[in-house]
């Protein structure tokens, strides 16, 4: 952060914390609009696209509460994304649950599951903690082929998901239905975790992150708030793993992946660790950069993403929100002239 | 108030403290001297509650400590600094500060994420407490700079502010003048005879020191090998010719 501060060369004061983690009020409201408007100028595969765009940033940003806030890394938020996902398309085929309802429970579900991970996960930290859930991420779909289950899930087949309608024969495509009903959970999700991480809690688990034992010595208790926000990040995971699962129309063993995790993991990097906002840029990144890196070279699409990163990350190493930062210099600048 | 009764600490064969005892009263500074391996911060984390002595007991206010986890030692009023300073890098001043009071305060990750009413009622409340500890230590100027930026000397101020936020009774400063100079230790001498004298906070001092210490304690305890040395007002203890010899040095005086 003082390294970002330096390159931008802000005095530090103006700085308030609340726009560390999330962006100010004229760019919130930018942003919506545009969330709100672009899906009326767009085809419906376009809709689709930027529907799993909202669902990953959701990810993502469950990811950064994790890693930026509490300062836990996890290579194993595919698994979350699995369960929430399946748990979404069991409701909804062998239960006949509404949609909508589906989510709240693999939300729960998840956070459970999270919580319940984040025990051991306690006695590991930063790189051990990375391979710990990394073995998470890897047994996951195998786990989901078992036969044991597979009355439920499907097995390697999966199961073929259902896809709602517009409600009160509103007059729009199930592909912008179901965009604004993505919209409005990840704006919910959006400012129910900048809530969270300006709160006690919040500081609370950045405090760890910055320091276990003076957060200790603050009355803090470490491994409470350490597993809380390993719960929190896997309940959000499970959301959007239940909404992936909901515009997808199919869940697999083999759509949740350790490639998903580290996806994942890029994207919070790419948008700025510790950075809400930046998780939708870090989401950007992973649904359309490949599609830009194939429409570059069909046969070295993966050498063309691959590139396009090394360059984001030396120009860019502290990601979207340096972007950010660099603009809010600059409009500052003319407006003060 | 504080009763460290008979207190040993064992690492493996070496004995870091042996059978260390001493009464802290209401309101008193307490220097706690001793050259270096004398056992002063071993002590010093015993009553933070990181290390758990083999033997002997500590008391606040005629309850152990000892069995509660570190975590629930600032809500029975033990606030304490760091030898180096430990504070959060990356969060601002004002968000240091408000970690200090979470032992005095409540909540629960739902409420917090919906800011339900009582929530933010509590965070007035808790931010006027914060900005009047700012205001006492003068840190209102810099209360939105990350705390990663700022000199040595305001980072300990911060120090201060974030362990008089958890409202303590008795505060534990680890060499508080470790790094300052000359005119920065004279400072915070007078600094923390005015936390002491405006706030009613007990003082436990471990601090090398000497010239410091000799002026703001009360009461001084001395350690050596572990053991305890000799205890009593400033003069007394720097008359006394075990510590000259174990500490002041023959030479000096």
């Amino acid at each position: 952060m003082s390294a970002l501060q330096e390159i931008v060369d802000v005095t530090p004061v103006e700085a308030t914390p609340k726009k560390y983690i999330a962006l100010g009020g004229y760019a919130s409201v930018a942003v919506l609009v545009l969330l709100i408007a672009a899906p009326l100028f767009a085809k419906n595969f376009i809709i689709f696209q930027m529907t799993m765009w909202l669902i990953y940033a959701i990810a993502v940003l469950a990811l950064n509460i994790l890693t930026g806030g509490s300062g836990q890394f996890s290579l194993g938020q595919s698994a979350f994304y699995a369960v929430g996902a399946y748990t979404s398309a069991i409701l909804m085929e062998h239960f006949n649950v509404n949609y909508a309802l589906t989510l709240p429970i693999a939300g729960v579900i998840c956070f459970a599951f999270g919580y319940v991970f984040g025990q051991p996960a306690l006695r590991l930290s930063g790189v051990y903690l990375a391979l710990a859930t990394f073995a998470l991420a890897t047994a996951m779909p195998q786990l989901l082929k078992l036969g044991y289950f597979e009355h439920w899930t499907g097995g390697v087949q999966g199961l073929v998901v259902t896809k709602p309608d517009a409600p009160f024969g509103l007059p729009m495509s199930q592909d912008m239905w179901l965009y604004y009903f993505t919209l409005v959970i990840s704006i919910m999700i959006y400012v129910f975790s900048v809530n969270l991480l300006k709160s006690r809690s919040g500081r609370a688990m950045m405090a760890i992150r910055d320091n276990e034992i003076a957060a200790s010595a603050m009355g803090v208790d470490v491994a409470l708030y350490k597993t809380l926000a390993f719960g929190i990040s896997a309940g959000i995971t499970g959301v959007a793993g239940g909404l992936g699962a909901i515009a997808v129309q199919f869940v697999a063993p083999d759509s949740y992946t350790i490639q998903l995790a580290i996806a994942l993991f890029l994207g919070m990097v790419v948008g700025g660790v510790g950075w809400l906002p930046g998780s939708l840029a870090g989401s950007a990144f992973i649904v359309f950069v490949p599609n830009i890196a194939e429409s570059v070279s069909k046969g070295l699409s993966g050498a063309v993403f691959g590139a396009i990163l090394i360059v984001i990350i030396f120009v860019l190493p502290h990601g979207a929100r340096q972007i950010a930062y660099l603009s809010q210099h600059w409009i500052n600048k003319l407006i003060h002239k | 108030m504080l009763a460290v009764h008979d207190v040993s600490v064992v690492f493996g064969g070496i004995i870091a403290l042996n059978g260390v005892s001493f009464d802290m009263q209401q309101g008193q500074i307490l220097g706690l001297i001793g050259p270096n391996g004398a056992g002063k911060t071993t002590l010093f984390n015993c009553l933070s509650r990181l290390y758990q002595p083999s033997k002997g007991d500590i008391l606040l206010d005629g309850e152990s400590i000892l069995t509660r986890p570190p975590h629930r030692i600032a809500e029975i009023g033990i606030g304490r600094t760091f030898q180096n300073v430990a504070l959060f890098p990356n969060l601002t001043v004002l968000d240091n500060v408000r970690v200090g009071t979470h032992s005095r305060t409540n909540s629960d990750i739902i409420s917090d994420s919906l800011r339900l009413p009582w929530v933010r009622n509590g965070e007035a409340a808790l931010n006027k407490r914060v900005d009047e500890i700012l205001g006492y230590l003068d840190l209102r100027d810099v209360a939105h700079t990350t705390v990663a930026g700022l000199p040595f000397g305001t980072q300990k101020r911060v120090e201060l502010a974030r362990a008089l936020a958890a409202q303590p009774k008795i505060l534990l400063l680890d060499e508080p003048a470790g790094g300052l100079n000359h005119e920065e230790v004279y400072v915070l001498g007078d600094l923390i005879r005015r936390i002491r004298d405006d706030r009613g906070v007990t003082v436990l001092l471990v601090e090398h020191h000497m010239g410091l210490v000799m002026s703001i304690a009360d009461h001084v305890v001395a350690l050596n090998f572990g053991r305890k040395l000799a205890e009593g007002t400033p003069a007394q203890v720097q008359a006394d010719p075990d510590v000259i010899k174990a500490y002041l040095g023959s030479k000096d005086s």
